[in-house]
């Protein structure tokens, strides 16, 4: 039988941890969003990036985030004087949100990658591209995971 | 040990933009998982990928631990003269790897 103290005790432990889990998030979330910044401030520096040109395409479902089939198509003819410099993938959700920065240039014929990445967890996905007169242009995708990669270390 | 893929169409027309496929297998260690004892693994991830062209460089990428295992890239390029695609992948501990692939561009 359990009496009325340890009834109290008990509920006060349980009220205390579950107070703790729900402030863990929020801080987690926006360490993330600056490393986020960060990072993507680190690749364009003070330029502006606007959305357009760019189109980034991944599955919006996706079961194993261990593995993910995406590709990058940017709108750009691919000439000397005006082609895609540089294509970087970035994601929100990730202990580092880097994923691959491809260079390309004039000879490529086409702006297309593609590869596959993984993602820890439902959020979004970031594509931006270099063109050759500096400006640069994105594009986002968020995604649900259901099977998140590094689920194990406990970081999410 | 080290084994790599690459997709290179053998020949093609003058100007014509061909896709190239490459996969190397490799675990892709991200460096922030670890083992049940606790211990974190380290890192070893390919960092860096380059694709020449007769000795010109037309694709290169910076690999992150946010890559999936065995990375598949795939780009394309112009066909402009025959001869040989050189692959070079190189990461952590020393990883490093060629392939080469020969195109006949008529």
């Amino acid at each position: 039988m359990i009496s009325r103290r340890d009834f109290l005790l008990f509920s006060s432990c349980v009220l205390a941890s579950s107070q703790a889990a729900a402030q863990l998030p929020p801080n987690i979330a926006a360490l993330r969003q600056a490393a986020l910044e960060e990072a993507i401030r680190k690749v364009v520096g003070d330029a502006q990036v606007r959305p357009g040109k760019v189109k980034l395409d991944l599955p919006p479902l996706i079961d194993n985030g261990n593995t993910v089939p995406l590709s990058v198509t940017v709108d750009s003819p691919m000439t000397e004087a005006d082609h895609v410099k540089a294509i970087h993938i970035f994601t929100e959700k990730n202990p580092q949100p880097f994923v691959i920065s491809a260079h390309l240039g004039p000879r490529s014929g086409r702006a297309r990658i593609s590869t596959r990445a993984r993602i820890a967890d439902t959020g979004k996905v970031i594509a931006i591209a270099q063109l050759s007169d500096g400006s640069y242009w994105s594009d986002t995708v968020s995604v649900v995971v259901t099977l998140s990669a590094c689920l194990e270390d406990g970081l999410i | 040990m080290a084994r790599v893929v690459v997709n290179v169409p053998a020949s093609a027309k003058r100007g014509e933009v061909i896709e190239i496929r490459t996969l190397a297998g490799h675990v892709m260690e991200t460096g922030f998982r670890r083992t049940e004892r606790g211990v974190l693994i380290p890192r070893d991830i390919i960092t860096r990928f380059v694709c020449t062209y007769n000795g010109v460089e037309i694709f290169s990428a910076e690999l992150h631990p946010a890559m999936a295992a065995n990375p598949l890239i795939s780009f394309t390029t112009v066909a402009t003269e025959s001869g040989a695609l050189e692959f070079r992948w190189t990461g952590d501990n020393g990883y490093a790897v060629t392939e080469s692939a020969k195109i006949s561009v008529a």
